[in-house]
């Protein structure tokens, strides 16, 4: 008796997780397909409608935009935040007193909400009372910044604010790899005569590689799922011309009644996320096996 | 090489030009937060307040307006530990015993079932926010606090097994093994030799599931009703509150309010906090 439940013991812990993430994971996104393929507006109505809310989307000018801006704000999102990460990361690793400190600065901003990083920059960026007035009044009058108010600026509004709560997070990914690097090589390279900036950029460098893949995968997730800081910090505006489809998504699902084009968004956004994610397993699971 | 080679005061300088780059907004928030509007017209971002009053501060906690109540963030502040606490002690203990049996008692199917789990760390919250918003109708839980725990535990698990799970490996088998000969059984040797050595993990788990589910909007707009609503969403809804004069220094105290908790524990257990970010990193 005893030993039967041993034996079942470690299923029968195991299984209502399993049930939860079949069905509340793959099972909703299934549901979620299934709905993109239906006429749902304010109510689920399972009437087929083929490719029809897909062809909606492509042809609605609200999310060509979304995902235009996507494109730009992930894409320098995450160019600077590698950028800025790998040269903290590289400075702070030259022997610094208060490495500590300096790191704990650098970090703090990854425990706030994206929620309160949007209001804060709101208040920094307002075009009358932020950034412009301060300039005005330390005497460079002629200093102008209205980006959050702006149709063709707005989105980039979105970097500054992401870049900096981020940054200090991927600054900590390359320093543990720095630390990882065996110093023998860079001894190595110094006593055969290699100056400071080749050793780093043609042998640190390249050791972290993966380091530098990881934080490509992490920063295109968050800025895929971008949808607490756009609300917080432009709420897609002026007009549409910061949205992102995370935003899109949650106002045509849940505020306008259009749940037949809100499911088939949310199905584009995890193409997306397959489209960035799956080549990056393929390609991990094959090195491993080398 | 010399302590301050020309070199040397450049990295440094560089090193703290970033330190005030990054301590801008929350000296920003500080500042705003203690003065008065006359005050913020008058003066500018980083310029201190004429005379420190605390009246926004006042007003942020327990009179400003969010959305149609005007009784301040106080309510929603304690909405948010209401739902975190329950979500992060369930999610955690579940994480732990699911950690435990995929590291020492697999069976067939519980490789697949970890890889399943791990895929789905990567789905964007939006695939699923539809039909788990008609699952709670079914179940009478949309607009409680009961309904965002649920919510909150079954996306949290996955990353609270991955957590464990990746703790619990690095125990050697053998030593379970012996424990199975002795006759001892799973929860005997769950509490006798996993647990005693689990404070890091748990540690690090109730820190990341804590941040996590405090900083959420996405969940807490979608599933909330207005008497459940976590203090992110009362915090958007104070900002964007578009009655009166603007009270930009009512803003800035709520949105420190909201900080405080996960501030807090960033600033007395960092080391958990960062270790937990490099491991599950990826939450949708």
């Amino acid at each position: 008796m005893f030993n039967t439940l041993q034996k079942w013991l470690p299923k029968i812990i195991l299984s209502p997780s399993i049930f939860l993430v079949t069905v509340c994971i793959y099972g909703y996104v299934a549901w979620t397909g299934y709905l993109s393929l239906t006429h749902s507006r304010f109510l689920p109505n399972f009437k087929w409608a083929g490719l029809l809310q897909y062809n909606k989307l492509m042809e609605n000018d609200r999310w060509v935009t979304s995902c235009i801006n996507l494109l730009i704000f992930g894409v320098l999102f995450i160019i600077i935040s590698i950028i800025l990460g790998t040269l903290l990361a590289i400075l702070l690793d030259q022997n610094i007193r208060q490495e500590g400190a300096i790191r704990t600065i650098y970090l703090y901003p990854m425990a706030l909400s994206f929620i309160v990083t949007g209001t804060a920059w709101k208040w920094i960026l307002n075009p009358g009372l932020g950034l412009e007035k301060m300039m005005h009044d330390w005497g460079w009058t002629s200093f102008e910044f209205n980006w959050l108010v702006s149709n063709d600026m707005s989105v980039y509004t979105l970097v500054i604010a992401a870049v900096w709560q981020s940054s200090g997070f991927v600054m900590a990914m390359f320093l543990a790899g720095l630390r990882g690097i065996d110093s023998s090589i860079v001894k190595a390279a110094q006593i055969d005569g290699a100056s400071m900036p080749t050793i780093y950029w043609k042998i640190i460098l390249p050791c972290l590689r993966p380091v530098f893949f990881s934080a490509v995968i992490i920063t295109s997730h968050i800025a895929i799922k971008s949808f607490d800081l756009v609300t917080a910090l432009t709420s897609g505006g002026p007009g549409y011309s910061s949205d992102l489809p995370a935003l899109f998504m949650y106002t045509h699902a849940f505020t306008r009644g259009q749940m037949g084009l809100g499911a088939a968004s949310a199905m584009m956004m995890l193409a997306g996320v397959l489209a960035i994610l799956v080549p990056y397993l393929y390609s991990e699971l094959r090195n491993r096996e080398q | 090489m010399t302590k301050f080679s020309p070199g040397r005061i450049f990295i440094y300088s560089i090193l703290v030009l970033f330190c005030a780059i990054y301590l801008m907004p929350l000296l920003v928030m500080l500042l705003t937060s203690f003065k008065s509007l006359p005050d913020i017209r008058g003066g500018n971002l980083l310029s201190l307040p004429e005379v420190w009053v605390f009246d926004a501060w006042f007003k942020a906690w327990g009179t400003a307006c969010t959305g149609v109540t005007c009784e301040g963030v106080k309510g929603y502040f304690w909405n948010s530990f209401k739902m975190a606490v329950p979500a992060v002690f369930i999610s955690t203990l579940i994480g732990a015993l699911n950690g435990y049996v995929i590291a020492h008692w697999r069976f067939k199917g519980s490789n697949l079932f970890f890889a399943l789990m791990l895929f789905g760390c990567f789905i964007p919250f939006q695939v699923i926010l539809l039909p788990m918003a008609a699952t709670l109708g079914k179940f009478g839980l949309a607009n409680t606090t009961t309904g965002l725990v649920f919510v909150h535990v079954v996306y949290g698990l996955v990353f609270t097994t991955l957590f464990f799970r990746n703790f619990y490996v690095s125990v050697p088998g053998e030593l379970v093994k012996a424990a199975k000969l002795d006759g001892a059984g799973f929860f005997t040797i769950f509490f006798k030799i996993m647990l005693p050595i689990s404070k890091p993990i748990i540690m690090v788990c109730i820190i990341w599931q804590f941040t996590q589910i405090w900083n959420d909007f996405l969940f807490g707009v979608v599933y909330s009703g207005s008497d459940s609503q976590p203090i992110t969403v009362a915090l958007n809804n104070l900002v964007n509150t578009s009655t009166g004069v603007k009270e930009y220094n009512v803003d800035m105290a709520a949105a420190i309010i909201a900080a405080l908790p996960t501030l807090f524990v960033y600033v007395v257990a960092g080391k958990y906090f960062v270790r937990g970010l490099t491991a599950g990193s990826v939450k949708g």
